[in-house]
């Protein structure tokens, strides 16, 4: 049933040009870097930036402004015999789909044609993993605001807060207390925001040579043995699943 | 005038037609001390493929010493497996092993004890403590070997060992496995080049107080701490790669107390730090790769009349970074690829000077743990604007002339 | 006629708001039910209540002797016309009408009369968002009755309806009547409701001000006028 459902959202959204401008914004960022740089790795680096600011800002405004926008039609739905579990699970398949469509399309296939490498891979990755959790994100936000205004102003607060007050934050904390060992509280610190958490998946790989050296043995440790691999994942991996876990909590007991 | 004929009869043979004495695990001679017992200088000594006990066999004549199929020479972990101390001795050919380990003395495979115009090409020294160890010694061609050292740190000595000797040629050697791969101390002119040293506990290429001397088209790879050139004069290091010498204070290249010397025409690739250094005066670096480092170089402010010229600087997560400032050096002509400067007249040379220490490395210098941050939109924004408006970052680094596009067939 | 629904009980509040305050009632098939009350009396609460639409905070809803609240299965029993249909703007009618069969599942046993009484099917390949309020409403109402659904649940079903439409509705509310079913409606067209329900029940500050047929109604108040009866019951 989710998936009927998520079926007929994709039909709906493929047909709004919304999308398709994002998927154009994307795809025409991406390849004017590739082709302006003849190296790689720096338009790599150029990617990272706009994609960790754009991606979860489109990726939390569309899947917010979309769900209101078919507010009436998940009443209609609420009517119908079909879980509301289904119904928020269908809507948010359909939404991701549709938004990581527009992801592959306009970042995944410049990076394969133009940069086909294990940081490219990693940011394809982590750039899917970022919408989805912007998404569900967004479905927390809808969930627990009544009305279009207010759902689109709490998506834009938690992606300014994400994108930019939290590493803000992070080094004014660094200046404050920079002479304690913070190493283990960085660690924990940066995985309270999933933006960071992308961008140190693809600091990995292109920038492990600083991240080797300079900040003592336990970085090297973490990020060395692929444990900090694992742990950037799963808990980006948290990041999708617990804003929708409590976005179907709510929209289970909530009225239309 | 019979007796003079004589004499040259029983005399000329012995001086002008040296002799060759075979050493075969099944001949007349079973080991290469007996055919050195028996041999005179001049002689030829060549040993068939085989297996044999060598403890400290004594090279103390002039000697060719071939080994056909590779021999083994095998010290059983006993005693040093040879020691030449005759001039013009050529060993050739063998697989040296095992050599005594110990911390009471640096026994080694091979050891070159006082002595000159000594060739030793072409051997595999296996899980010797020290690979080649040459001290107090002139004019030895090091050529085509290969030191693979036991890959435990506690019983690892040096590769290539050098102490005290000068006009010494290194020459297309692999060293691996060792605490240092190639090690210096008081050698002068010479020259060490085409080498591959990797995987070593310590340091690719240890250099200390060897002033004078060259080394080209080596490749130092991996190495536990890099490469560390220290307290010398006069060094060309030229067409040289250092790469993936990777943690906290390990530097693809560290120097310290170095002058008048000359870097160009390296690549320094995916090093934590390129180059490193460390009260230098007079270094000229040029013509230079860095590319992915975490850290393309790091200059000390006690370094003065540094001269950083034509050099790439790409991918790097900081291009230069340091502990003050950097008044008295010089950047010049480098290719940047953060720079983000116009070329109005087209001339290849950007319009505006770049400074290539960013807010970020100086908040790096206070607070390591801000890596963290790394490519975040504040660091970014935060960067962005220092560039445009310059506050903190020092006044005095900066390339006037900034290159539009990398060098090329550096 | 068998009991569809029963109520008991059942309290909403939207904040400090007591919509519905321990309401009960039950309703029986073979009627056309109509929920009458002022404004916020809880009328829509009270439909969206039954609908699963608003979860109440307390109390129970059977639907066949079954309790429903929080659960889904029943809905497959009732067809519901809301008073403003929205759909997906893009979707065409043909294409909502195809929808809903494979979201329900049902695909035999359709009733398709209102799409034939309505003309929809010369409108199939119209977009949803070009359509007037109007076709909306018919498409609303032949969504209802697609399902042959045992409940209908009408919310003023003919404020948009041209006279011509409202009269094929209520011809099919009568028709359904016939067959056993319940019909839940809202009217505020005092005529309308006088011209098709059997029973009113009205809804005051949240619970039953009174249930009871339209004929005792008028005879209770010897008022021929559904208006005129309900304004002199309510202020005995």
């Amino acid at each position: 049933m989710m998936f009927k459902i998520a079926k007929y959202i994709i039909f709906d959204i493929l047909k709004s040009k919304v999308l398709l401008a994002y998927t154009l914004l994307l795809a025409i960022i991406c390849t004017s870097i590739f082709m302006a740089d003849a190296d790689v790795t720096k338009g790599l680096v150029s990617i990272t930036t706009v994609m960790l600011i754009i991606v979860p800002l489109v990726s939390i405004v569309y899947a917010t402004t979309y769900y209101f926008n078919a507010y009436e039609f998940t009443e209609l739905l609420v009517s119908q015999p079909i879980s509301r579990l289904h119904i928020l699970m269908g809507k948010y398949i359909g939404i991701s789909t549709s938004i990581l469509l527009a992801f592959v399309l306009g970042v995944c296939v410049p990076i394969a044609v133009f940069a086909f490498s294990t940081t490219g891979l990693t940011m394809m990755a982590t750039g899917a993993l970022l919408t989805l959790s912007f998404i569900s994100l967004a479905f927390w936000a809808s969930t627990i605001t009544r009305d279009k205004a207010k759902g689109i102003g709490l998506a834009l607060m938690i992606w300014f807060y994400f994108a930019i007050i939290f590493d803000g934050l992070v080094l004014l904390f660094l200046f404050l207390f920079g002479d304690y060992p913070l190493e283990k509280a960085m660690i924990a610190i940066i995985s309270l925001n999933p933006i960071d958490l992308a961008r140190i998946l693809i600091l990995l790989q292109l920038d492990i040579s600083a991240l080797m050296g300079y900040t003592g043995a336990l970085y090297q440790q973490f990020f060395g043995s692929g444990l900090g691999i694992a742990f950037s994942l799963i808990l980006q991996l948290l990041w999708i699943v617990i804003p929708m876990i409590l976005a179907l909590k709510i929209f289970k007991k909530k009225d239309l | 005038m019979r007796v003079l004929l004589l004499v040259l009869c029983l005399f000329i043979p012995e001086m002008l037609i040296s002799r060759t004495i075979v050493v075969a695990p099944a001949g007349k001679i079973t080991s290469l001390k007996n055919a050195v017992a028996l041999a005179k200088d001049g002689d030829t000594i060549i040993v068939k493929a085989g297996k044999y006990n060598s403890f400290n066999t004594l090279i103390n004549k002039q000697l060719t010493i071939l080994g056909q199929g590779y021999p083994v020479l095998d010290a059983g972990f006993k005693e040093e497996c040879l020691t030449i101390t005759a001039h013009h001795v050529k060993v050739d050919g063998f697989i040296v092993k095992n050599s005594k380990t110990g911390a009471m003395r640096d026994y080694a495979g091979i050891r070159l004890h006082h002595t000159a115009y000594v060739t030793i090409s072409n051997n595999k020294l296996l899980h010797n403590f020290f690979g080649i160890y040459v001290s107090d010694s002139r004019n030895i061609q090091i050529l085509n070997n290969e030191c693979k050292g036991s890959a435990i740190q506690m019983e690892s000595g040096n590769g290539i060992h050098l102490w005290k000797s000068n006009h010494i040629t290194i020459k297309n050697n692999y060293v691996t496995g060792h605490r240092d791969g190639i090690y210096f101390e008081f050698v002068k002119a010479s020259l060490i080049h085409h080498n591959l040293s990797e995987k070593n506990f310590r340091y690719g290429l240890h250099f200390m107080f060897s002033d004078d001397d060259v080394y080209q088209y080596n490749t130092f790879k991996n190495n536990g701490s890099g490469v560390a050139v220290m307290y010398s004069k006069r060094i060309k290091m030229t067409n040289n790669v250092f790469k993936e010498n990777w943690g906290s204070s390990i530097y693809g290249l560290l120097l310290k107390d170095i002058s008048y010397s000359q870097i160009s025409n390296n690549n320094f690739i995916r090093n934590t730090t390129g180059v490193y250094m460390e009260a230098c005066e007079e270094i000229s670096i040029s013509k230079n790769n860095f590319n992915n480092n975490g850290w393309a170089i790091r200059v000390l402010a006690n370094c003065i009349n540094s001269k950083f010229i034509a050099n790439n600087f790409i991918a790097n997560s900081f291009d230069v970074s340091t502990n003050g400032t950097l008044n008295l050096n010089h950047f010049e002509h480098n290719y940047w690829d953060k720079y983000e400067g116009y070329d109005l007249n087209k001339n290849g040379i950007g319009d505006i000077p770049y400074r290539p220490i960013s807010l970020y490395a100086q908040i790096m210098e206070q607070i390591p743990q801000s890596v963290m941050l790394m490519r975040s939109f504040i660091i970014n924004l935060m960067d962005k604007v220092e560039r445009s408006i310059p506050s903190v970052t020092p006044e005095s680094v900066k390339d006037v002339q900034p290159k539009m596009k990398p060098w090329k067939n550096l | 006629m068998e009991e569809l629904i029963k109520i008991s009980n059942l309290k909403k509040s939207f904040g400090k708001l007591n919509v519905l305050k321990g309401l009960n009632c039950s309703f029986n098939g073979g009627r056309v039910v109509s929920i009458l009350g002022p404004n916020a009396s809880g009328k829509t609460t009270l439909i969206k209540s039954i609908l699963g639409m608003v979860i109440p905070d307390s109390g129970e809803i059977f639907f066949k002797g079954s309790p429903v609240v929080n659960t889904y299965q029943y809905k497959e029993n009732i067809g519901y016309m809301p008073q403003i249909g929205r759909y997906p703007d893009h979707m065409q009618i043909g294409q909502l009408l195809k929808m809903m069969q494979d979201i329900r599942k049902k695909h035999s046993g359709l009733d398709e009369s209102l799409i034939a009484a309505f003309q929809l099917q010369s409108m199939f390949n119209k977009a949803m968002h070009t359509l007037s309020g109007g076709t909306r409403q018919k498409v609303s109402a032949a969504l209802a009755c697609l399902f042959n659904p045992d409940v209908l649940i009408l919310d003023e079903p003919t404020a948009g309806l041209d006279p011509l439409a409202a009269e094929i509705l209520k011809e099919k509310i009568q028709e359904q009547k016939a067959k056993g079913k319940l019909i839940l409606i809202t009217s505020h067209i005092m005529s309308e409701v006088d011209e098709i329900a059997d029973e009113v029940m009205y809804l005051f500050e949240g619970q039953v001000k009174f249930f009871m047929p339209l004929s005792q109604i008028k005879s209770s108040t010897g008022e021929e006028k559904l208006g005129k009866a309900l304004t002199k019951i309510l202020a005995s």
